[in-house]
């Protein structure tokens, strides 16, 4: 478009800065895009064959499931997600400063652990039935199925939404609150009619990212047995090693979410939803939760629970069951340290690609821009394998000096989890007033000093949003860095799958608790010493 | 407030540059990849655990003195990873859980011939037609029974069909062993037969697993009461807790339920150590290496010098399907055929 007078221009006094943070933001999505054209390739390999194969009655069974699962996920997930974020930023909920870091554990729980443990604890004979027998319960819903993936994946991905909606209520100028209280508006009216209005961008970023995620998720739903798209790409991977054909299925499951990505799209309207003025300069005041104070506790008590001390629970029982039989645990320490190095590093990557994506989409709205928001999203939606496979197709083609070392390993992870990190930026871009930028700019700044010392001070809450998304995500990674990390790089994803494969439970066990040990650690440097609105 | 926020936030930045500062400088000094045959060392690919055969990785390096990596991944991707990455593979060894794996590389041509005399180490339906893989373990298929409920369980597969069994069974249709299981049931009992057996089981309402231990688990938490395994995941449980309520039973000598499915290896064209590669395999057919898979992964031994373990049926009373495992290959017609019937997505 603007692109290439933009780059004449660059002498000029005006503009200075779109063509550098365009091209930054056009290469960053486009190495989203990678995994596309790898598809492409492969399917272009596709006989007709392998085309009709694809396209049957099961196919269309499968795009039903995998839709009716995204869309049921999505929805109870920012059911739990609006009013966890409300009651532990705006209210005084008792030890809201450890609500804030517990609330978003439940992401560092990967799915087939959080899923194994939901089977053990509530499957037929598990351990709820154990404990509701005496009480003369014969049987309890059966949790393989739909309902046992919704569970699992819902407890498992609101953070997702926790944590962009947050951001974003934490950005909110307390003052229009106030003003419509002043106006005679209950604080539950006013809530609901000017708080969560405001919140509609978190809400469809968060809400893409949680559905998104589900899309590609493999863990939870083979577990629970219930027949998703992805699913059945992982099957035909495991059972014919024919890649033309699987690549077929991927861009099946691409056109699915490109639906998802077009409905998003037409929601979103070019709304303004920075402060003109300052705005208020103090906090906002908390919500006073009165009688709703202990219900408000028993749900958050009951949310975390089930996402969290089920899973350790049933972990610590196999810790302590290999413990008493005098289980090592080899390597274990080493495996930290990796996961928590690759992570901070991928949320680091991440982050700086995300950037400039996120100040285009928010700052020069168009149609290209939306463009490259959209393309961001390509690789996070595909199955981590498939990703893997376009990885290796590349850097052996291109690059085969960084194949299998942490160069490509990082990059395979800002591939897959890129949107995450914007999610967590634009939250927070969209609330800073340009003026703000346009007077450093007329004070004679570059445009870089501008930004580390206007923009990014701003945006610092969602820099730190957007790495622990990535952080947490990759922690638990497991296809892409089971083939694409540094041989014998063991991250406790890794180890923690071979383990549970090879039927070493409490090995596994073991390094589970450790990550999310390792997950926790930077949650509470991040958001727990953080005193959010109280001092 | 706003100073420490942007204090804060400058750390936070150098802190991650200076890792990925870290990361550039520990990938730079990394020497360069491609060793030459003089460089003692040897990469494998392995499908299989390395909790399995980590320690008989390790013994290989302490005999032979060559540095070993390993990748460990599933035995599906890591087939698949060799594939794409084509003649710039970075492995000189495929160490496969299933022989389904290596035939699908063998017709590949990614493979390289094995010697004689290694391929005629085993029995003759336990390698590669060609040469290009050849067995290194075995595993029985069994159905792995629960000690209170069923004291006693059926002798043939085709019973399970039975009224008696409704919802009490449990199987794995997306494991590669269980898709060789039927593989071998077609070509032994006939399509018809096999296609029957299999409705038979769905209308007998038989509980879907992901893969083989989460149905042994099952038949422990006493979910199922009889389940269709490889025999070597009840050992696992077992050494854990002695007292697992389960057993092995061996279903009918010479049918399909009879099968042995193997563990294999194959060394690939692109090895740039085909030397220590061939090294590597005779290790694992070597009486050390067989008698490992008897005592430590409670595995069939493939070569006749080691014993099979006690607790487990000998290999010739077994009367496995005498079919050439190649032959099991024909696993797009199974996939078909469980597709047809509804076992997979």
């Amino acid at each position: 478009m603007t692109l290439l007078p933009g780059v004449v221009a660059s002498h000029a006094r005006f503009r200075v800065n779109i063509p550098a943070i365009w091209i930054l933001a056009i290469a960053g999505a486009a190495a989203a895009c990678i995994p596309l054209v790898y598809l492409l390739v492969r399917a272009a390999e596709a006989d007709a064959e392998a085309w009709s194969k694809a396209l049957t009655d099961g196919t269309a069974r499968l795009l039903l499931n995998t839709a009716g699962l995204t869309l049921a996920v999505t929805g109870a997930s920012a059911a739990l997600a609006l009013p966890i974020a409300y009651l532990t930023e705006r209210t005084d909920l008792p030890f809201a400063r450890w609500w804030r870091s517990i609330a978003i554990m439940p992401l560092a729980v990967p799915s087939y652990v959080g899923a194994f443990a939901f089977i053990i604890a509530l499957g037929p004979n598990g351990s709820l039935q154990d404990l509701l027998a005496p009480l003369g319960v014969e049987s309890i819903p059966e949790i393989y199925g739909f309902f046992g993936a919704w569970l699992t994946l819902t407890l498992f991905t609101f953070p997702y939404l926790l944590i962009v909606i947050r951001a974003g209520l934490r950005d909110l100028d307390p003052g229009v609150e106030e003003a419509a209280r002043t106006l005679g508006q209950s604080a539950w009216s006013a809530f609901w009619r000017v708080t969560v209005p405001q919140l509609r961008i978190p809400l469809a970023t968060g809400s893409l990212l949680v559905a998104l995620y589900v899309i590609s998720d493999f863990g939870a739903v083979s577990m629970m047995r219930f027949d998703t798209f992805t699913r059945a790409i992982y099957v035909r991977l495991g059972t014919s090693f024919d890649r033309s054909s699987i690549a077929v299925l991927c861009l099946i499951l691409v056109a699915l979410v490109a639906v998802v990505l077009l409905i998003d799209w037409s929601q979103r309207r070019n709304a303004r939803y920075h402060r003109l003025g300052s705005g208020a300069a103090r906090m906002p005041r908390l919500v006073r939760l009165r009688r709703y104070r202990w219900p408000a506790l028993v749900g958050l008590s009951l949310v975390c629970g089930v996402a969290l001390l089920v899973p350790v629970g049933v972990l610590f029982h196999w810790l302590s069951i290999g413990l008493q039989g005098g289980e090592n645990f080899p390597g274990i320490w080493g495996a930290a340290l990796n996961s928590v190095y690759a992570s901070a590093l991928a949320g680091a990557a991440t982050v700086a690609v995300s950037i400039p994506i996120a100040i285009v989409v928010v700052r020069r709205p168009g149609f290209v821009s939306r463009l490259v928001d959209r393309a961001s999203y390509v690789g996070y939606a595909l199955p981590g394998v498939v990703v893997a496979f376009a990885l290796i197709f590349f850097t052996l083609r291109i690059t085969p000096g960084i194949y299998q070392t942490i160069i490509t390993l990082v990059f395979a992870y800002a591939v897959l989890f890129l949107p995450q990190a914007i999610s967590g930026l634009r939250t927070s871009l969209v609330r800073v007033q340009p003026g703000l930028e346009e007077a450093s700019r007329s004070l004679n700044r570059t445009p870089w000093q501008t930004f580390c010392s206007v923009t990014l001070p701003l945006i610092a809450p969602g820099v730190m949003a957007g790495f622990a998304l990535v952080f947490l995500t990759t922690m638990k990674e497991l296809p892409a860095t089971l083939l694409l990390a540094p041989i014998e790089f063991d991250t406790l994803a890794t180890s923690l799958w071979g383990h549970q494969e090879d039927v070493f439970f409490a090995r596994a066990a073991a390094n589970a608790l450790l990550l999310l040990g390792c997950a926790a650690l930077p949650m509470i440097i991040l958001f727990g010493n953080d005193r959010g609105l109280r001092n | 407030m706003a100073k420490i926020r942007v204090g804060r936030c400058w750390a936070i930045a150098l802190a991650l540059f200076g890792m990925l500062a870290i990361a550039a400088i520990a990938c730079s000094e990394e020497p360069e990849q491609p060793s030459s045959p003089q460089h003692n060392e040897l990469t494998i690919y392995s499908g299989r655990g390395e909790s399995l055969v980590g320690p008989l990785i390790e013994r290989f390096e302490e005999v032979t003195g060559i540095a070993v990596r390993v990748r460990y991944a599933g035995t599906a991707e890591l087939a698949s990873a060799i594939l794409e990455e084509g003649d710039r593979s970075r492995a000189d060894v495929f160490y496969s859980q299933d022989a389904g794996a290596l035939t699908a590389l063998a017709e590949s041509g990614v493979l390289n011939q094995l010697p004689d005399d290694v391929v005629t180490g085993v029995p003759e339906e336990l390698a590669d037609a060609s040469g290009r893989w050849v067995a290194t373990s075995g595993r029985a298929r069994v159905l792995v029974v629960s000690t209170e409920r069923v004291p006693d369980p059926p002798d043939s597969i085709f019973d399970l069909v039975d009224e008696e069994w409704r919802g009490r069974i449990g199987w794995a249709p997306t494991n590669a062993s269980f898709q060789a299981f039927i593989t071998a049931m077609r070509q032994i009992h006939g399509e018809d037969a096999t296609e029957n057996w299999l409705r038979g089981m769905l209308a007998n309402d038989v509980v879907e697993y992901p893969k083989n231990s989460p149905i042994v688990q099952a038949v422990g938490d006493g979910e199922i009461d009889i389940g269709l395994v490889n025999h070597y995941y009840l050992h696992r449980f077992i050494a854990d807790d002695p007292d697992f309520p389960a057993f092995n039973h061996f279903t009918d000598a010479g049918a399909a339920g009879g099968l042995v499915n193997i563990a294999g290896v194959a060394v690939l064209k692109a090895s740039r150590n085909s030397e220590n590669a061939l090294r590597f395999v005779r290790f694992l057919l070597s009486e050390e290496g067989q008698t490992y898979f008897s005592d430590q992964t409670s595995e069939y031994p493939l070569t006749s010098e080691v014993d099979v373990p006690a607790n487990l049926v000998p290999l010739a009373d077994l009367d496995p399907p005498s079919l050439a495992l190649t032959s099991l290959s024909d696993l797009e017609g199974t996939l078909e055929l469980l597709r047809d019937v509804g076992a997979l997505p």
